[in-house]
């Protein structure tokens, strides 16, 4: 693949009072790429991928996301969040928005375009999400599954060049996984750069271009999906893989 | 019948007969109380009927927001006092929201000190006795501030002491009601951008800063008016002659001993409320805001606000209708609202059943009117779920 | 990555040691980092900080320096120094809670059996200690405090052997805490029948107990002390006769029980369907429903909420001084308006308010650590 980085981390820590959440992190990720990160709970792969668009602050270290340095600043915190979209394990909808209300919200407020424009945006989302028929119900009115796609639509809105998922299918029932992880795969399929963190191992294998595996607040392993499930190169991997497998 | 939840379910001739039962009762206790209270009554000497509301009261009222004398009907200083308790509680009410909601927010606020400084009053005021605060504030109102001759004037024509707040009184000249038009006009500017600005941003995603051009317009409109008629409004101050003020506008030391009460008192319930309102909301819900890249400001108004709502109306709705009750405490420091004025005529002619269904029925009064508002709010704030 | 450290190989495989916890960096941390977080952190959070620190310099040491450093705590053997007017004074003077000490706490109850209103409070003091450190069952501590009531009152209001004291002499905080404490042992079961009587399928009992309950929670309680208090003798039959204390009791329990009986109707509505529907498909009548299943999960539910009506009740008790009790605060407005001691309102409420504001913080703490353990 051809070096064009857009994420750019290196030497990151991070401690939660006196917890040691992530230690020395070095990552960098290309245009286009599609990164998976897992790993037992409490290894930081949340915390690692909050710090990206700085919903969790770290204490030392470098994060570059699309040229901008992640500072105290305001206005750079301001950039990198638009260039920036993320999708969280309890969808967080807007619950006293409807589905539409909550995919113009930003659009409308944020990137100051007209009603029609956000609307007409949003529910071109929605149908590539297909939920276009739920769009004004409240998300309490509609199932996991559809409020996830509504939640990933909500950050297409602001045509993001990332995107970020927390654990997107964790929350949600069996049955309702495929849907979500569909969407998430056709998103890939159309050359968006993601970084997602999931437990959902055949859904890694199939799209992910890395995947990057970490424990104790550290980055284990780093490979290619392949080798990752059949040659891992670390014992603590190759633990993992036995108890989830 | 089906066994149901929580009744007394028995065969439907047992419930009958039990509330025949329980009728029967309370005609039979009705009626001893009536036949106790006719004979009570003329022991006593006692009239009864509403008929002493047009006798002429001959009590004076020391604060009255419509001109009233002794020489009045009861009827009428009754309507005094009901004026005094509903001008009380619309004042408070809207004090004790603009200061409660401060210090919900102080409450909640990453400044450790300030948030600490909001809980110690929060936490002062909620567990002393209202009617203590009133003494405290009336004995500060009466005994801290000086004699009339000793006034304290931190401005020119304003006198602080014992007596009240003496403050300059505005005597409107012609030309004057040009300037309450130009406020009335800015007033209806400011409600005109701000649906400009709504329609703007829906139509072209513009935004205006609608708050402050609005400030702006209700500031301008009855400027200029005032400028172009030349300032037609002059002042009455007021003068010590003898041992008190004549003239000028009064704020007697009861009414703010009243209201400074209320207010504080309500304000720390208030001010629980929006702290809870705040902390329901989900943490998710302000990171979501944070990815989508809003701003602060646009998160409170936008995501924050609007569901903190729900728990915030219901609880207030109860705090509202608890400071009208609480009003009623006036008659202990001697501010003449409904309750101090039925009480001065039940001492003259001891018709207590008529004045206390009078009071009854106005207290039940008001607070239907602030459930049915605040009812209306909370139907508006409330979500749909599955 | 962790190579460097990791290099042992077990089968093939490199052996993975986590990298030592390093200790957060000194901006992340310690006293400057607490102080840059939770103080400093933006431009209007300074402010803000600053303004606070300057409102509590400018409001703590004069306080301080009054209620405390230049405070009078005795009685001078020279009278001028107590006697207001004379000298100039600076401080607060505690000498005159001192002195008034026996009236605040017992009104004008007689000095030689003051040890009786002692050993009640002591009595209550057992109680109220027995109860927080569950030494007994519940079952027993509801027994034991519907029938305190009836010793204390004995103690304190004397017959049978004792000699009687004049309810009128009664006053302070004694009255206080008895007309709260009455008021609140009395209105539980009223309360609760209300509740229930709400929640019947008999239109009459529906509509009398919601009739009761909002009419009562429609009014100020100085209504009801009124109504208690000036229109009670007329309802009753005429020579019989009962006095001012006992109808503003009866005055006070009403008030209360609708307040309770709003509290345990949430409750109520707070009890799973399921629980009926178990509890009916063993059987049980609809009344054995009620009074065995529902009824008891219901009021441990609401034991929090019905210790705010104990605070709220106990504060509403200061309102008793508007029908001509002298209650705790009665006595203190008495007492600050004593022609030989004028001058020391403010001692007086702040007194007052530290007496009341110890009762009510403890209880109301009381009723939280209660719902943060879900003890009962």
């Amino acid at each position: 693949m051809i070096d064009n980085p857009i994420i750019e981390i290196s030497n990151l820590n991070k401690w939660f009072g006196n917890f040691h959440v992530l230690k020395n992190i070095d990552l960098t990720v290309n245009k286009g790429e599609i990164i998976v990160i897992c790993g037992p709970s409490g290894s930081g792969k949340s915390t690692l991928i909050r710090c990206i668009n700085r919903i969790e602050v770290h204490q030392k270290g470098k994060i570059i996301v699309a040229g901008t340095e992640l500072t105290g600043k305001i206005k750079n915190i301001s950039n990198v969040r638009k260039e920036v979209g993320m999708v969280f394990q309890n969808f967080d909808l807007f619950p006293h928005l409807t589905v539409l209300e909550n995919l113009t919200l930003a659009p409308a407020w944020i990137l100051k375009i007209s009603k029609k424009k956000a609307e007409e945006i949003a529910m071109k989302l929605l149908t590539r999400v297909q939920i276009q028929d739920q769009a004004f119900k409240m998300p309490g009115q509609l199932s996991g599954g559809q409020q996830q796609r509504a939640a990933i639509a909500r950050a297409l809105c602001m045509n993001p060049k990332i995107m970020l998922f927390d654990e997107p299918t964790s929350a949600l029932d069996p049955e309702m996984v495929k849907e979500v992880l569909d969407v998430i795969k056709q998103l890939a399929h159309d050359g968006m750069t993601m970084i997602c963190v999931t437990h959902e191992m055949g859904f890694a294998r199939q799209v992910a271009n890395r995947i990057i595996f970490m424990d104790a607040g550290e980055i284990v392993e780093e490979n290619h999906p392949d080798e990752f499930f059949s040659n891992p190169k670390w014992d603590r991997t190759q633990k993992f893989l036995h108890q989830i497998l | 019948m089906k066994p149901s939840a929580f009744s007394i379910s028995k065969p439907l001739i047992t419930t009958l007969v039990l509330q025949a039962a329980v009728i029967g009762i309370i005609f039979y206790a009705a009626h001893g109380l009536l036949v106790n209270t006719q004979a009570n009554l003329e022991a006593r000497n006692i009239a009864s009927g509403f008929g002493f509301l047009s006798l002429e009261s001959g009590m004076p009222i020391s604060n009255s927001l419509f001109p009233y004398s002794a020489a009045d009907s009861y009827g009428y200083a009754f309507l005094i006092g009901v004026i005094n308790t509903l001008y009380v509680a619309f004042i408070g009410i809207v004090m004790a929201t603009i200061l409660g909601i401060f210090i919900g927010v102080a409450r909640v606020s990453g400044n450790w000190l300030i948030s600490k400084l909001a809980e110690i009053y929060v936490e002062i005021l909620r567990n002393i006795p209202l009617l203590l605060l009133l003494f405290f504030t009336y004995s500060i109102a009466l005994a801290a501030l000086p004699i009339p001759k000793k006034s304290l004037a931190p401005f020119q024509g304003f006198f602080f002491n014992n007596r009240g707040i003496y403050l300059p009184r505005p005597i409107p000249e012609s030309g004057f009601s040009m300037v309450c038009i130009g406020f009335i006009l800015g007033i209806a500017a400011a409600f005109f951008i701000q649906w400009y600005g709504a329609r703007l941003h829906r139509n072209t995603g513009r935004i205006i800063p609608c708050f402050s051009l609005g400030l702006v317009a209700m500031v301008a409109f009855p400027s200029i008016a005032w400028w172009v008629t030349n300032g037609p409004l002059s002042w009455e101050f007021a003068v010590l002659k003898g041992f008190n003020f004549k003239g000028g506008l009064v704020i007697r030391p009861e009414f703010s001993a009243l209201m400074t009460g209320l207010i504080l008192y309500t304000a720390a319930f208030i001010g629980e409320n929006v702290r809870s309102g705040i902390q329901s909301v989900n943490i998710g819900q302000i990171n979501s805001s944070k990815a989508l890249g809003l701003t602060p400001g646009l998160t409170m108004r936008k995501v924050i606000l609007p569901q903190a709502l729900r728990v915030i109306i219901p609880a207030t709705t109860n705090d509202y209708t608890s400071l009208v009750k609480n009003s009623s405490l006036a008659v202990a420091i001697g501010y003449p609202d409904m309750v101090s004025i039925g009480g001065t005529i039940i001492g003259q002619n001891d018709q207590a059943i008529e004045i206390i269904a009078m009071w009854m029925a106005v207290y039940m009064t008001i607070n239907l009117i602030i459930s049915l508002i605040m009812n209306w709010l909370n139907a508006r704030v409330q979500l749909i779920g599955r | 990555m962790s190579s460097d450290t990791c290099s042992d190989t077990h089968g093939g495989l490199l052996i993975f040691k986590p990298s030592p916890d390093l200790p957060p960096p000194l901006v992340a941390v310690g006293i400057i980092a607490w102080l840059k977080k939770n103080l400093f952190s933006s431009k209007i959070n300074s402010l803000l900080t600053i303004a606070g620190v300057l409102f509590l310099w400018k409001t703590i040491p004069p306080l301080a320096s009054w209620a405390i450093i230049d405070a009078t705590w005795t009685l001078s053997p020279n009278p001028d120094t107590i006697n207001p007017g004379t000298t100039e004074k600076t401080g607060a003077c505690w000498a005159f809670i001192f002195v008034k000490f026996r009236v605040l706490m017992f009104g004008l109850y007689p000095e030689q059996f003051l040890w009786r209103p002692i050993l009640a409070f002591a009595i209550f003091v057992l109680v109220c200690a027995i109860t927080i450190f569950r030494i007994l069952q519940t079952r027993l501590l509801i027994v034991l405090w519907f029938l305190l009531p009836f010793p204390l009152f004995f103690l304190i209001n004397g017959g049978m052997g004792l000699e009687t004291v004049e309810q009128s002499l009664w006053g302070g905080l004694m009255l206080s805490i008895g007309l709260a404490a009455i008021g609140i042992i009395m209105s539980i079961p009223l309360g609760i029948l209300l509740a229930l009587g709400r929640r019947s399928k008999m239109v009459v009992v529906k509509s009398l107990c919601i009739g009761m309950i909002e009419s009562i929670r429609g009014v100020p309680l100085i209504t009801i002390l009124f109504m208690a208090s000036v229109m009670l003798p007329i309802f009753l039959p005429q020579g019989m006769d009962i006095n001012n204390l006992l109808r503003v009791q009866i005055g006070i329990i009403f008030f209360s029980s609708a307040y309770i009986a709003e509290v345990v109707r949430g409750g109520l509505q707070a009890i799973p369907q399921g629980q009926i529907e178990a509890a009916s498909s063993m059987g049980l009548k609809s009344w054995m429903v009620t009074y065995l299943v529902v009824l008891p999960q219901a009021l441990r539910h609401v034991i929090p909420s019905l210790i705010g009506r104990c605070v709220a009740l106990f504060k509403d008790t200061s309102l008793v001084i508007i029908v001509g009790l002298l209650d705790f605060l009665g006595m203190i407005k008495a007492s600050a308006q004593d022609p030989e001691w004028l001058g020391y309102d403010a001692e007086a409420y702040i007194f007052c308010a530290l007496i009341y504001w110890i009762i009510c913080f403890s209880m109301s703490q009381y009723g939280k650590s209660i719902e943060r353990r879900n003890q009962w």
